[in-house]
Order: C-alpha cells, then sequence, then structure tokens
C-alpha cells in the first residue's frame, strides 16, 4: 500500500501566495496575497529574489493562519535551484527545524505530505510547508542566458515566477489533508527536456491509478484532480493514458500549469516549475475550498527529476508525482 | 511500468508522445528568417560602401564592418532587444554575425552577478566557445593541408 | 551614370538574397531537427571552413558581398582564408593564420561583450 491515510487530518489553516506581474495577469491575479510589479523583487540578482519571494509567502501563511513564528515547529520547503538554495537561505531567517525536499515541479505535494505525516504523527502541531520557482533563475540553471535570441521550441513550457506555501496544524481549519500517495519514480524514456509534460504523464498517471486503488475511490469522487504542471499536451496524454487503464478523468481534471497563463498560446504548453502548483493551489484552489466551491481535490503535483548533467549525458528524464488529497470535512 | 519491460513499452509510448507533436509553421519560419538574416546583411553591404567610400579596402574592410555588427549585435543584447528579435526570427538573427555576439554578450551579462573573474570573464563563451574551438581546429587543419599541397 | 545606381541596388539585392538564403537554409535545419542555436553556429561556421578550404565560398563572396561574410559562414571562410595564406609562408603561418585573421571579430565580442555586462543587467523575458 502506497497510500498513507491521515486520521488525525491535518489541517490547512492558511495560506500565502505572491507572483510576477505575468502569472497575475492570468486567473491567479486576484487571489494571490502580494503582485509583484517587478520581478526581481527589489533584489539584485533573481536568485535572491526567489528566496525573498518564499520568504514571504512562508511568513504570510503564517501571518494568514493566525500563528506565529515562535510557535511554529518546523519549515518544509524545496525548490529548483542547485542545492535548494532558496529554501534553505530562506530557513536562515526562521528561528525553527528546516527540512529540506526535493522533488523537483513535485515539491508541494512532497512537503504538504511529509507535513501531514508529522501532524497526523503527533510529532509537530505547526508546520509551514512552501515553495517557489523563479523564470529567470530556472532559466539560466535548466536552460540558456536570457538574453540569448533563441527560439522556444512548441513542447517548452514557462517557469513560473511565483512562491506559494501553507501553514499546516492539527487543528484550526475545516480544509483537512486525509491522505497522501507518495509516487514511484517512472521514467519512459522521454530524453526531450523541452517536452516535460510528456515525459511526466506517466508519473502522473501511475500515482493518480494507485491512489484510486488504494483509497477504492472513483474519480469522479473527487470534485478535482490537479495536476501540477503537465501543461496542455501533458494533460492530454495524462488523460489519455488513465482512460487506457479503464479510469475516466475527461470531467474533472485540471492541470495546474494550463490554466495559470491568461494567453496559453505565448507560453505554448503553459507554466511549470514549482512555484507553478504552489501559486495556483495556494490562492485560486484554496479560496474555492474555502468557499466550498470545491469540497475534494486531489493535488498530484508532478516533477521531472534530471539535472543539465544527466541530459548533457543522454540520459532520459525520471519523473515523480505525488498525490495528496485534500478536504472540506 | 518502471521494472523490466520499460524498454518494451518505451518505443510504443516515444512514438505516440510524437504523434501529438505540434505542427511546425516552415514557411513562416522560414520567410521569417530569410527576411531578418537579409535585412542584417544589406546592413553589412551598406556600411561595406560607407566605409570603401572612407577610403577602406581589403581585409581592414571586412574586419570593420564585422566590427560594427558585433557592436550592433552586443547594444541590441544589452538594450534586451535581441532575445525578442531572435525569438520571431530564428535563424534570420542566430546564422548572421551579430547572433555570434549575442551568444557572447548573453552569457556574459547573465553570469555577471557570479563575479567579474569566474563569472563573466569565464563563463562568456560558454555558447560560443564552440564556434572558437571548432574554427581554429577545422582552420588550422585547412591551413596545413594546404602547407603539403 | 544611372546605371551606376543599378549596380548599387544590384549588389544589395545579392546581399539581401544569399544572405537571406543562408539564414533560410538555417532555420530548415532547425525546423527539422530542433538543433540549438550554439550547434547551429557551429554547424555553418564548419561548412563556410570546409567550403573555403575547397576553393568554393571564395565565389560567394566575390558574387554577394555582404550577404556571404555576414553570416557565421563568412566568420568560417575568415579562418580558412586566413590559414590558407598563412600556410604560404610556412608550417608557422598555417598554424597563425586562422586564428589571426578572426582576431578582429573575436576581440570585438569580447570587449564589446565586457562592457555591455558593465552597463546593462540581464531583463527577464516578457513572452
Amino acid at each position: 500500500m502506497q497510500t498513507i491515510f491521515f486520521k488525525n487530518q491535518p489541517r490547512i489553516v492558511a495560506t500565502g501566495t505572491i507572483a510576477g506581474p505575468k502569472e497575475c495577469a492570468g486567473i491567479v491575479g486576484k487571489y494571490v496575497d502580494k503582485t509583484l510589479d517587478d520581478d526581481t523583487f527589489g533584489e539584485s540578482t533573481y536568485e535572491k529574489a526567489e528566496c525573498k519571494m518564499l520568504t514571504f509567502a512562508a511568513r504570510q501563511a503564517i501571518k494568514n493562519g493566525g500563528g506565529s513564528e515562535k510557535e511554529t515547529d518546523m519549515f518544509i520547503s524545496g525548490d529548483l535551484l542547485n542545492q535548494i538554495i532558496s529554501a534553505s537561505f530562506t530557513a536562515r531567517d526562521f528561528d525553527f527545524p528546516f527540512i529540506g525536499v526535493y522533488g523537483a515541479c513535485s515539491t508541494l505535494a512532497e512537503a504538504y505530505a511529509l507535513a501531514a505525516t508529522f501532524i497526523d504523527g503527533g510529532y509537530a502541531k505547526k508546520i509551514v510547508a512552501a515553495t517557489g520557482s523563479h523564470f529567470s533563475s530556472a532559466e539560466r540553471q535548466y536552460r540558456y542566458p536570457l538574453e540569448l535570441g533563441n527560439t522556444r521550441p512548441p513542447q517548452s513550457q514557462w517557469t513560473v515566477t511565483g512562491a506559494g506555501g501553507a501553514f499546516i496544524a492539527d487543528t484550526g481549519s475545516p480544509i483537512a489533508i486525509t491522505s497522501a500517495t507518495f509516487g514511484k519514480v517512472v521514467d519512459f524514456g522521454i530524453t526531450d527536456v523541452n517536452n516535460m509534460g510528456a515525459a511526466m504523464a506517466p508519473a502522473a498517471c501511475d500515482t493518480i491509478l494507485t491512489h484510486l486503488r488504494d483509497t477504492g475511490r472513483k474519480p469522479t469522487d473527487y470534485d478535482l484532480i490537479l495536476t501540477g504542471d503537465l501543461g496542455a499536451l501533458g494533460s492530454r496524454i495524462v488523460k489519455d493514458l488513465t482512460w487506457e487503464k479503464g479510469v475516466d478523468m475527461q470531467s474533472n481534471h485540471v492541470d495546474c500549469g494550463e490554466i495559470i497563463y491568461k494567453v496559453i498560446e505565448d507560453e505554448f504548453q503553459g507554466g511549470s516549475g514549482a512555484g507553478c502548483s504552489a501559486v495556483v493551489f495556494n490562492s485560486y484552489i484554496y479560496d474555492k475550498l474555502k468557499n466550498r466551491e470545491l469540497n475534494r481535490v486531489l493535488l498530484c503535483a508532478t516533477g521531472a527529476l534530471l539535472s543539465t548533467v544527466s541530459s548533457g549525458q543522454g540520459e532520459s528524464i525520471p519523473c515523480i508525482c505525488h498525490a495528496v488529497s485534500i478536504e472540506n470535512v | 511500468m518502471t521494472g523490466k519491460n520499460r524498454e518494451n513499452y518505451n518505443a510504443n509510448y516515444i512514438a505516440y508522445v510524437n504523434s501529438f507533436d505540434p505542427p511546425t509553421h516552415h514557411l513562416k519560419n522560414c520567410l521569417r528568417a530569410f527576411l531578418v538574416g537579409g535585412f542584417v546583411c544589406t546592413i553589412g553591404q551598406f556600411l561595406r560602401y560607407i566605409l570603401e567610400a572612407a577610403g577602406l579596402y581589403g581585409d581592414e574592410l571586412a574586419g570593420t564592418v564585422s566590427v560594427i555588427l558585433i557592436f550592433l549585435g552586443c547594444l541590441l543584447t544589452g538594450l534586451g532587444v535581441y532575445d525578442r528579435i531572435g525569438r520571431n526570427a530564428g535563424a534570420g538573427s542566430i546564422v548572421p554575425i551579430t547572433g555570434f555576439a549575442n551568444s557572447v554578450c548573453s552569457p556574459a551579462m547573465e553570469f555577471k552577478t557570479e563575479g567579474l573573474v569566474y563569472g563573466m570573464a569565464a563563463k562568456m563563451f560558454i555558447v560560443a566557445g564552440p564556434i572558437i574551438v571548432y574554427g581554429v581546429l577545422a582552420g588550422t587543419i585547412v591551413g596545413i593541408i594546404y602547407l603539403f599541397l | 551614370m544611372f546605371s551606376q545606381y543599378w549596380d548599387i541596388l544590384f549588389t544589395f539585392a545579392k546581399a539581401f538574397a544569399v544572405g537571406g538564403l543562408i539564414c533560410m537554409i538555417a532555420q530548415i535545419v532547425i525546423n527539422f531537427t530542433d538543433l540549438t542555436s550554439g550547434k547551429i553556429l557551429v554547424i555553418f561556421m564548419l561548412a563556410g571552413v570546409v567550403l573555403q578550404g575547397l576553393g568554393l565560398y571564395q565565389y560567394l563572396v566575390d558574387f554577394a558581398g555582404a550577404g556571404a561574410t555576414v553570416p557565421i559562414s563568412g566568420f568560417g571562410y575568415l579562418l580558412a582564408n586566413g590559414a590558407i595564406r598563412g600556410a604560404q609562408k610556412g608550417l608557422f603561418g598555417a598554424f597563425t593564420g586562422a586564428l589571426s585573421a578572426a582576431s578582429a571579430g573575436v576581440s570585438a565580442a569580447v570587449i564589446f561583450s565586457f562592457i555591455m555586462a558593465m552597463i546593462f543587467k540581464a531583463k527577464s523575458k516578457k513572452n
């Protein structure tokens, strides 16, 4: 059994989000706590800006949840940069323990699942879990210099500039994490680093099917099956793959990357990055959960676990997907 | 799915994914590349005329034209315009010498934050370095072949 | 008098057409292979070296002027030409010829890039 059921149902008390100008022009604009007009956030480098965004999201989540930094037991976070510097440097400002996790773009679900596990087990009472990404720092690390005049292939996605976090505690909100499925690493042999959606879709499919099997639920039991950053192409593939296995989620599957940007044509397949699911879930979707427009959401954040070294050596892209079931109880 | 018969599944899956490939707009891309590339070369030709009238000739003339175009490429990169041209023009802005300038200038700007020595200076040629490496290699091979002819 | 203007216009047209065609070939290669800009530059530069090594690129330069020298294949032409000329002077010439011919371009790229990097900051892409 891959799925963990949380008997004490840890609650997502509040969230904190911040996003860049391009993201806020889209659907999440109304719901985020802070919109950046300038994506450097007043810092000298994009890495520092990413770190500051993450700090903001974590602090805002604690503040919105009515908690204080003194009472917080733990900070679980990760990001896309080498040695997860944004998360670690954010933790430098906090006076409580830090657990650094890396799951590429699946970090959000991984952090939530771990936080829920700690709280459910009674090892912690209040945990802040956050993650974020920045287009410009990710572009430098994984692709090319910003000013290089290259063309973007049509399969490529746009890394989201933004950060989001949640304040997770044992009580204090009707929104609970009821179960979590940690995913297996799945690799179907895609080597094209621009085609992340196709690489990650099998991982998403695997975790969703496992989750449904373990919980005995049908896709229709969820109001929404929310994948992280598969993009337009990846979403089609994941629907196809699950359909092939006899699971129909055509009607209630939504992808964060697909909906985050206003003009999908410009960003080709949509958004990606750790910040993608962090921003969309913690602002837009969380708001809908709070208003009870949605009551049961399966958050499946997907991540591509590659590095520039591995792709340079011709390795295929191993991918992972973690699922967290979030319900109004 | 993750285990033994991975190889088998892969071939099917990759073929399946490739069937989704968005269509490439060959005609539009090629036309843009042609127009932008042609335009840059026309500027080069224009510079040649002016400098020829100013009394330059031979290697000095060709060299000066390149230097001016490289300057323009670097300036547009610095102003943040070249990447936008490049997104639409494709090869039209990559292949002319201004594209070479762009591929030297953009890493220099990008990695300045990591220091002037190991950042900017060391990484200045991460994109354009291969051109010089293979250029010198191939050029020297040609030279040595001609030596024995 | 009139024909002189036609000549100039024709030269421009040739530069435009040949330069544009070289870029278009590169675009076709990109469309069919997804090669990145760095690899495209290397391939076209090598093509220039090989063609000039065979003595062919000179014809294109004579015909189209800047249309053949401005694309990166013209850089390859320059390298090969320098090496060939150096080879006439001996082994040392063959060894130094290529890079000395390209010195103006490389120096310009380094110097202007340094200046621009000092003045400007890399900005985030808008789209």
